[in-house]
């Protein structure tokens, strides 16, 4: 077992022991552990079978960035051990692999299939004979890849959003960042910082003599009010400064008046051959292990590495005691070849210029490259430096600031070959995660691929998990040396969010579906109501069967909801002008107290919304919408007021009034019991609207013909919904008084042939040709539709919406066809059955020829063809006489 | 798109509070030919760099008005009541 002795600053709690699962097998570990530190202080090296080859892989990064570590934790594919906190009971498997990681059956492809897969080896190897390319595909994607995915997975906890203001947001709590956070605060700024590790520090914690500082510094942090969020990773800079910040089950959507990028740098590999065997590890992981965990990385190590960190690490093995073979650093000695050599994937041995150095660990590393992922999301330019071999940020847009290493601050550095192989036996990895070597990019340059955004896309090297971080640099520099040009002219692939990975199920958040409810929902269900959603609100669909609910209508007395249309009062000097001039019919010759239905249409002639629209008096009119339309046609009147400029006042009282509607023969008999309005066919005349108390609640009247029966609607202030619908059905119990939902109304709406704007019309749909010729009057002044109205009519009608009856049970589905010669020419738009028709009925759109009465279509119903006969009178009361009576 | 549009009554705020109708068109004044009326219902000009638009904070205090915005870059200008707007109102 690998554990140290207790050390100063160590992240585990030895008195509070965690036991996991690997492979079935139990591992324990400490509290302050990651499952990749339990696991290889437990021994373990291999922690992954790589993408393609089946390799074994270890530990490289041990910061959340490669793919090396990447295992199923309770059947979540992908996910990297190194960054994941220990959790006890947590079921840990290998992916990718027949058998398990120590032993892949996959792994032949190492030994046999190199020539065989080389970049787009899908369409070159596997191309003939073309009629195999099915089960090739399947076996591809059986050999290769990442985890599999639970299809049948539910969403395991809560995932939050939250919206945040701060004046400064510093990404990276290294000294720099901390500085700056301090900084910033102690001027009365708000201030939040970002790091990945569960205590700022950075850098500076991977050095013996850093940890005080970084606590210090930190405390200072907290002290000047800086808000600490660690652990926490910045998934992205968005337009705005709007920066994603991924923080346990929380995603806060943070807004920075500054971003402060202290990202640091991204350690970056040497490319050799035999770079990718099990212990070859960047600085950062070894000093991880020995000054986080307290775990031994191993017994002989060799250190080579172009910068700093290469001596960090060594001081951090030689305090844990691991044997140093050689150290070379790469600022006074730079070698021509490199090579790893190993036994079952795991280094034994490395070769620096034909001296051989037995070990199992090699740290090594390249020029550090500056972070500056997050800047370019926002726009900066990156440059590559020559005489650090490194992209530096530039240009770096208003709002946002780089500082320390991730401004191109990294220290002395110097700058390694591109690869060490020179010709040495051995694949030598530029891309550990796709598995690409330096022999496949050079292929790929051979074969015309001479850009390198070409050659991402060709031979997918940074498009694996990492995202380009440890192999983006290099892939360029390779690049560069074999087309014998210089970095800065291949440049760099482009980097766009999420600069961290980041779950669908946090970005998908709680699960939210707001709902509208009426002042009367309560009593719906009591009433023993489905529900059922329209928009945003929750209806009644019926309260037992629909076919009984539309009876109750014809024969005696029905109630209905209403209070989800909406509501619009229209008041001032200028109001007639204003609906004269925005719809297409007459509202400014209509009486006080009369009511008028309307149609809004659009410039295109488009048919928006309908409703009525009554005239409360000389100014103040009371218009109507669908349920969803109130606020499209609020945003509509508006719109055309910021143009107009008219006198008025535009009010929306959707929630403020409720409404039902009562129809049937009986209503008027009920209705002269809950009010002492005269209801008399003399004084309540067919499109009246008249005020006074219903039930003792002051109320708006209208007389109009909502489903097709003698009826009224009632609006009142929503506080007392429950009370009118009471009070409604007592008093209407001797009658039969049954409330309905939206499913009867339809079929009741339907028998009147009265259109549902959205179901029966669409972005095509005018008013001429939807059978409302009436709506339209030309000869008034301009108005909102009335050109493309003219055009219509001139060009003459194509289609016409009209009614269909079928003389069967045959119930068409909305949206089929209507037929002519084998051929669709028309569809159905609204089908219900109806007792009161006689059958089937419903609404379709046919070719104008045939919108004749009695005319005969044909329908297609589940592939049969059923003969439908065309109406364009109401298939209930034709010519309205209950609705006036 | 993430950007902030300062609001003239609200001042800056996030974009998804706000719909657009887009650039602002002229319509036609006199009864338009097919052409005038199809150029006014259906293009549009589309420039790639400052419009000025018409834009609605519709999660928010309702009011209608226009902005200058770069298309390129998402850089809003300028907004500003519509001129019919007044202030006695």
């Amino acid at each position: 077992m690998s554990r140290l002795r207790a050390r100063p600053g160590e992240r585990i709690d030895r008195s509070a022991p965690v036991t996991f699962s690997f492979d079935g097998a139990e591992v324990s570990g400490f509290e302050g552990d990651t499952l990749a530190s339990a696991l290889y202080a437990d021994g373990r090296r291999v922690f992954s079978r790589s993408f393609k080859y089946h390799r074994p892989r270890g530990l490289v990064c041990c910061t959340g960035q490669c793919a090396n570590c990447m295992a199923t934790v309770d059947g979540r594919p992908n996910v990297r051990l190194c960054a994941e906190p220990i959790r006890a009971g947590a079921d840990v498997r290998g992916q990718n692999v027949l058998g398990s990681v120590d032993r892949d059956l996959l792994s032949a492809v190492d030994r046999f299939g190199g020539p065989f897969t080389p970049p787009g080896f899908y369409y070159k190897t596997f191309i003939r004979p073309r009629r195999f390319w099915p089960l090739y595909e399947k076996l591809l994607r059986n050999v290769a890849g990442l985890g599999k995915l639970d299809l049948h997975g539910e969403r395991e906890g809560r995932f939050d959003s939250e919206h945040r203001h701060v004046d400064v947001l510093v990404v990276g709590g290294g000294s720099e960042g901390l500085r700056e956070a301090i900084e910033a605060a102690e001027q009365g700024k708000r201030v939040a910082l970002v790091d990945e590790g569960p205590e700022p520090g950075g850098a500076l914690l991977l050095t013996g003599d850093g940890i005080e500082p970084a606590q210090a510094l930190a405390d200072r942090a907290r002290q000047a009010g800086v808000e600490l969020l660690c652990p926490a990773r910045a998934v992205g800079v968005y337009e705005g400064n709007l920066v994603p910040i991924e923080y346990g089950n929380v995603l806060i959507r943070m807004r920075a008046g500054e971003v402060v990028v202290a990202a640091g740098t991204v350690e970056q590999p040497l490319v050799f051959p035999g770079n990718d065997l099990v212990g070859v590890m960047l600085p950062g992981a070894a000093s991880r292990l020995v000054r986080f965990w307290s775990v031994k990385p191993g017994d002989r190590a060799v250190v080579i590495a172009a910068d700093d960190a290469g001596g960090h690490a060594a001081e951090a093995l030689s305090d844990a005691g691991v044997r140093i073979s050689a150290a070379i650093d790469l600022r006074t000695r730079m070698p021509e070849t490199i090579a790893a050599r190993g036994k079952k994937g795991r280094v034994t041995e490395l070769t620096v210029d034909g001296e051989t150095y037995a070990c199992d660990l090699v740290v090594a590393s390249g020029s550090p490259q500056p972070a500056h992922a997050l800047l370019s999301h926002a726009g900066a330019r990156v440059e590559f430096e020559p005489a650090r071999g490194i992209f530096v940020p530039v240009e770096i847009p208003d709002g946002l600031r780089a500082v320390g290493a991730a401004a191109g601050d990294v220290g002395e550095a110097s700058v390694p070959r591109p690869a060490f192989g020179n010709g040495q036996k051995g694949k030598e990895f530029v891309c550990i995660c796709e598995d690409q070597t330096t022999k496949d990019l050079q292929l790929a340059h051979a074969e015309g691929y001479d850009s390198i955004e070409l050659s991402k896309r060709y031979t997918t090297v940074t498009m694996g998990p990492c995202q380009g971080r440890l192999c983006h640099l290099n892939s360029v520099r390779l690049y560069a040396q074999t087309s014998a040009t210089d970095e800065g002219t291949i440049g760099t692939t482009t980097a766009r969010p999420p600069w961290s990975p980041i779950s669908l199920e946090l970005l998908a958040g709680r699960p939210h579906e707001p709902a509208r409810r009426t002042s009367m929902h309560h009593r719906h269900r009591e009433l023993g109501a489905s529900m059922m959603w329209t928009g945003e609100w929750r209806r009644p669909y019926a309260y037992g069967e629909p076919a009984d609910e539309v009876r109750a209508v014809h024969d005696s007395v029905g109630i209905i909801d209403v209070s989800t249309l909406g509501k619009i009062l229209v008041s001032g000097a200028d109001a007639a002008t204003f609906l004269e001039r925005i719809y297409p019919n007459r509202f400014g010759d209509m009486a006080e107290g009369r009511i008028r239905y309307g149609v809004l249409t659009s410039d295109a002639g488009r048919i928006m919304d309908d409703g009525t629209i009554a005239r409360l008096n000389a100014d103040t009119y009371y218009v109507t919408t669908t349920s969803t339309g109130a606020e499209a046609v609020i945003e509509w009147f508006e719109w055309w007021n910021a143009i107009w400029g008219y006198k008025l006042d535009i009010v929306n009282v959707t929630g403020t009034l409720a409404a039902i509607n009562v129809a049937g023969p009986s209503s008027r008999e009920l209705m002269e019991r809950v009010t002492d309005l005269p209801i008399d066919a003399e004084s309540f005349r067919y499109l009246d609207a008249k005020t006074g108390d219903v039930a003792g609640v002051p109320s708006l009247l209208l007389r109009i013909g909502f489903v097709g029966e003698l009826g009224y609607e009632i609006h009142f202030p929503s506080v007392h919904g429950e009370h009118i619908l009471d009070t409604f059905l007592s008093e209407g119990a001797d009658l039969g008084i049954a409330p309905f939902g939206l499913e009867p109304q339809r079929v009741l709406r339907l028998e009147k042939t009265h259109i549902l704007v959205g179901q029966d019309t669409d972005s095509e749909s005018n008013l001429l040709e939807a059978s409302m010729p009436w709506i339209l009057k030309l000869d008034k002044d301009d108005f909102v539709g009335r050109w493309s109205a003219e055009l219509v009519k001139d060009r003459g009608l194509e289609t016409r919406l009209v009614g269909f009856r079928i003389r069967s049970d045959h119930l068409p589905e909305e949206g089929g066809q209507i037929v002519e010669r084998g051929a669709p020419v028309g569809r159905i738009t609204s089908a219900r059955r109806s007792e009161a028709a006689g059958g089937t009925i419903g609404l379709a759109w046919v070719p104008a020829e045939k919108a004749q009465e009695g005319e005969r279509v044909d329908v297609r119903i589940k592939g049969a063809l059923v003969e439908a006969e065309i109406t364009l009178k109401p298939f209930y009361d034709p010519d309205g006489e209950l609705l006036r009576s | 798109m993430t950007f902030l549009i300062p609001c003239p009554n609200c001042g800056p705020r996030p974009v998804e509070e706000f719909t657009s109708t887009g650039e602002i068109r002229e319509r036609p004044k006199e009864s338009p030919t097919q052409t005038e009326l199809s150029h006014y219902v259906y293009f549009r000009r589309n420039v790639a760099g400052v419009q000025s638009e018409w834009w609605y904070h519709r999660y928010g205090c309702e009011l209608w008005f226009l902005a200058d915005r770069d298309t390129r870059d998402n850089r809003v200008i300028e907004t500003r009541l519509p001129p019919s707007s007044r202030s006695e109102w």
